[in-house]
């Protein structure tokens, strides 16, 4: 595995910090070397995608059955066809930037995963899941916030939310950042810049408690990204990003992690999933989406290099969709999903997890396909491993984290 | 001495009142150090903070005019305080008179004839490669569902800065928090807006037990805590013709049994509080008991139904109370009155509103004071709110310029600070930006009182860099002029425009800290040696709204 100290080293950000390197540098550096500890990168698919669609059962006839107007063809029937994985699952062909990276076994996906929780709404199901306590509503913290708060406070740049506001995932973490640009992430005056940060510093540093705590966090934070300059850090390997929020979004969280200033948590969502009508097959709406979601993510990992051995990205989304084909040549609102690891330590080139099948008797409530793994043994196992976060009970509470429920999906 | 927290026929009393508090505090906090008495300038400010949005220009010396007791009995009859002013800004905000009927045909409607259209399109046709079915992008924004949600959120944003029944506004906000329901979630956003005008804002004045049945009947909250579909098992339902009964989502496998989300958080959120004293099966059993309440017609904007055909009527037992075999919807309503009743519910409220109004850490005392008016008053909302209000604790110094802004409250108080002239739409989008957005709170909690909660690295930066835009003039329809604040004389001056901007935009409790290091980094520098430039008037307002002390009221 890469050694970050190499990096700290040898980033541009230490020699701009050189003579007056605060604390917060130090900091950075320690949270940068602590053992166990990579950066885990989370995307939402908010709207639920049709997971079946993306990971294809191609070895059920039920699904073929289930879906004639709107199923991936089987591998080798020509250009629109599924790519094979591993003999039953087979990918969608929009999904071929990936593919690579499945075959050299740093990305597998996890088939039938999904929250316990019956729920077919939207808003309760991503609420559950970023909360990580399905069916409990009141939660008023995201897990990944508590799993932040299970460590060391840390860089004032260790949990990033490239989105809009803070997501529920992230809140409570006392230094989490929600930006949609890093560029944009100081305070803007005009040519009185300067002199206006100057003073609202020096306004809080004298303040007391929780206010002036977390300004002198903003500040830190403010600064770091002004010195590392993450913006000016172009894409490498031949990385070419998509157009779009997500492709900006993951290409500001590679720029973040080679700046090297202390991320741990990198948050992104993108949207459009929810294909009631019109869903498409190989080609259509689905097939775009996908299509520029796998891009995105190839360009982050090809970006990233040899530096993805510290990288762990994790995709989830609230539910799957129904097996059935709706009347509109959509799916509806169903149960159990996939997800995607991609990354250092991911034991790759497999599609995990227990496959329920279609037929009629296993599937949940009759229509949807069931849960067999909950999406809280996939990312305890993440944490646990590859952030090194040991009190896994109050990151889950009230769930019962057996280890052996876990698929051992990281080395 | 005992300190009678209200004060009889009100408004003769009420300089002997604050007396009566003073003094009380002096007998409760006599440890070691002997309290501070505040300045009347310095009580009217705390009040303008807590029980408003803040002081803008002017308000704090009508306020010292005709004393703070009378200010607050004013805020607490709002009903008596003329706001036509404020009607007439929300003129233009059409939704907010239009029912939810009026609402689903105007927003809702175009979507559903555009999917129809949709699906017409589709029908028999291969869909081809890259061919968007964004139906939306079909019809017009200004019939586009989100305008509802928008001009509900500049209304709110509108009547914080400029109603003056400011304590109206504040407990508005309290409650739509404390019976929250997020647009975010299906029809909410076409049931909000009756939701906070006909079921909220016209009972938060009166007997808790109205709001709490109010909001219960209330399509808003049937749908977002899904008890518009909770079903009775099989086994406890009447023998009726089974197909008429899921009217919602009619889809086959439409879900079926006890949805028990409401009835969790009508306990543990709107009544009883989480240690309230009830267990997993009183969940349970008050679900069976609410199944039926539901919505009638719901896409067409239809109000509450009960539908017995979905009922339980098995034998039921909650909270000790049993309830037999064959009950209706008169269980239910029973239930929500024991509720309203049970001492849990008036400590939980009471704690709530003192937190809200008093401090993150409510004085125990206050709120067992409180808790004790809202039994004795059949859980008046008036009283108890006046009992806090009132109270030697609320005036109590140690708790001044205690709390933090929420970002609603840190953003209106700004407007009102400089006298702003705005839209407010601009300012809804702020707002959610420093992690508010309003009607948009995900979970049932709503957003908390506890001013901590909002302190984190982000959305500090956000609320000083809205200052800086506000007084620069660049928050899109929004205008101030912030040389008009002061005199002419102080303007040309940059040290007395630092401490004349401070005093005008705060009410001049400007922290000496602060005030020097504008002074020192701002005021000074335009103003060296020779130079006769002019103080830079909106940066060092700027600066002085987006210091620690405007965060805190």
């Amino acid at each position: 595995m890469f050694d970050r100290r190499i990096f700290l080293k040898s980033s541009g950000l230490a020699l701009i910090a050189g003579g007056f390197l605060p604390n917060v540098f130090a900091r950075m550096a320690e949270a940068g070397t602590a053992a166990g500890r990579s950066v885990l990168v989370a995307i939402f698919q908010r709207g639920a995608v049709d997971g079946l669609n993306v990971v294809v059962p191609y070895g059920e006839k039920i699904y073929y059955d289930a879906r004639p107007t709107i199923s991936v063809a089987r591998p080798g029937t020509g250009e629109d066809a599924a790519l094979d994985l591993d003999g039953f699952f087979g990918l969608h062909p929009s999904m071929a930037p990936l593919l690579p990276f499945y075959r050299d076994g740093s990305a597998a996906f996890v088939h039938a995963v999904g929250s316990p929780d019956s729920t077919r709404s939207h808003f309760d199901a991503q609420d559950f899941m970023e909360s990580g306590t399905p069916g409990v509503r009141s939660t008023p913290d995201g897990f990944l916030a508590r799993s932040l708060a299970t460590g060391k406070p840390g860089s004032p740049l260790r949990a990033v939310a490239l989105t809009p506001s803070l997501p529920r995932i992230l809140s409570g973490a006392a230094g989490a950042i929600s930006t949609t640009s890093l560029q944009s992430f100081r305070i803007r005056a005009g040519g009185a810049t300067g002199a206006a940060a100057q003073s609202l510093e020096a306004m809080y540093a004298a303040t007391a408690g929780a206010l002036g705590g977390t300004t002198k966090e903003s500040f830190d934070a403010v600064r770091i990204l002004q010195s590392a300059d993450p913006a000016k850090i172009a894409p490498q390997n031949g990385a070419q990003y998509p157009n779009g929020p997500f492709g900006g979004a993951l290409k500001q969280i590679a720029q973040l992690i080679k700046a090297n200033v202390g991320l741990e948590v990198a948050f992104s969502d993108v949207g459009g999933w929810d294909t009631h009508v019109g869903e498409g097959s190989s080609r259509g709406q689905l097939g775009n989406l996908l299509r520029n979601y796998a891009e995105s993510i190839a360009a982050f990992a090809t970006d990233l290099g040899s530096r993805m051995a510290d990288v762990t990205l994790v995709t989830m989304s609230e539910f799957g969709r129904t097996v059935r084909e709706n009347g509109n040549r959509g799916t509806d609102h169903g149960h159990a999903n996939i997800m995607l690891l991609l990354g250092g330590g991911v034991r790759g080139g497999k599609v995990y997890g227990r496959w329920p099948g279609l037929d009629a008797s296993h599937l949940y409530e009759n229509r949807d396909l069931a849960v067999t793994t909950d999406f809280r043994d996939v990312f305890a196992e993440v944490l646990a491993k590859r952030q090194g976060v040991r009190k896994l009970s109050s990151i889950f509470p009230g769930y019962d984290l057996e280890e052996k429920k876990r698929l051992n999906l990281i080395a | 001495m005992r300190v009678r927290a209200r004060i009889d026929g009100s408004r003769a009393g009420a300089a002997s009142f604050l007396l009566l508090a003073f003094g009380a505090l002096l007998a409760v906090g006599a440890k070691s150090v002997p309290p501070r008495v505040p300045g009347q300038r310095e009580v009217a400010l705390h009040v303008l903070n807590r029980l408003g949005f803040g002081p803008g220009p002017g308000d704090l010396d009508r306020v010292l005019e005709i004393g703070v007791a009378r200010y607050v009995d004013e805020q607490l009859h709002p009903g008596e305080i003329d706001d036509a002013a404020v009607e007439r800004r929300l003129a233009d905000l059409g939704t907010l008179r239009m029912t939810t009927a009026d609402l689903i045909e105007t927003f809702e409607k175009p979507i559903r004839e555009a999917r129809l259209l949709r699906r017409e399109a589709l029908r028999g046709q291969p869909m081809e490669p890259g061919e968007a079915d964004d139906y939306r992008q079909m019809i017009p924004p200004s019939r586009r569902p989100r305008r509802i949600i928008e001009e509900l959120s500049a209304a709110r944003v509108l009547r914080a800065v400029y109603s003056r029944r400011q304590l109206n506004e504040v407990l508005v906000d309290f409650w739509m928090n404390h019976f929250n329901v997020s647009a975010a979630k299906g029809l909410d956003r076409v049931f909000l807006t009756s939701f906070e005008r006909d079921v909220v804002r016209p009972r938060i004045w009166g007997k808790f037990e109205d709001l709490l049945m109010a909001t219960a009947k209330s399509p808003a909250m049937l749908f977002y805590l899904d008890n518009a579909h909770s079903v009775a098992e099989e086994a406890n339902r009447r023998p009726v013709v089974r197909n008429r009964m899921f009217l919602f989502g009619a889809r086959p496998n439409a879900p079926t049994g006890i949805n028990e989300n409401y009835a969790r958080e009508l306990m543990e959120l709107h009544t009883l509080g989480v240690d309230g004293g009830y267990a997993q099966k009183d969940v349970t059993e008050l679900a069976r008991a609410l199944t039926g309440w539901s919505i009638d017609r719901p896409g067409e904007g239809a109000d509450f139904v009960f539908r017995a055909a979905m009922h339980d009527v098995g034998t039921k037992t909650v909270l000790g109370h049993a309830f037999p075999a064959g009950g209706g919807l008169g269980e239910g309503e029973m239930l929500i009155r024991i509720l309203a009743h049970h001492p849990s519910t008036a400590h939980h409220v009471a704690y709530e509103l003192a937190q809200r109004l008093v401090a993150d850490d409510p004085p125990k005392a206050l709120v067992e004071r409180a808790a004790r008016t809202f039994r004795a008053s059949d859980g008046d909302l008036r009283e108890t709110v006046r009992t806090i209000v009132e109270s030697p604790e609320f005036f109590d110094p140690a708790y001044f310029h205690s709390k933090v802004k929420s970002p609603f409250e840190y953003v209106v108080s700004a407007v009102r600070a400089v006298k702003g002239e705005t839209d407010a739409r601009a300012l809804v989008r702020e707002i959610a930006q420093m992690g508010e957005p309003l009607y948009l709170c995900q979970p049932p909690t709503g957003y908390g009182n506890t001013g901590t909660a909002w302190i984190n690295s982000g959305a500090l930066v956000e609320r000083m860099n809205f200052a800086l835009a506000l007084t620069a003039g660049n928050v899109p329809g929004t205008a101030s002029d912030v040389e008009a604040l002061i005199q002419p004389a102080e303007a040309r001056d940059p040290e007395r425009s630092v401490e004349a901007l401070a005093r005008v935009l705060t009410g001049g409790e400007l922290s000496c800290n602060t005030e020097s290091t504008i002074a020192a980094r701002i005021g000074s520098a335009a103003g060296g040696p020779g130079a006769r430039a002019k103080a830079p008037l909106r940066l060092i307002a700027g600066l002085v709204l987006g210091s620690p002390d405007f965060q805190k009221e």
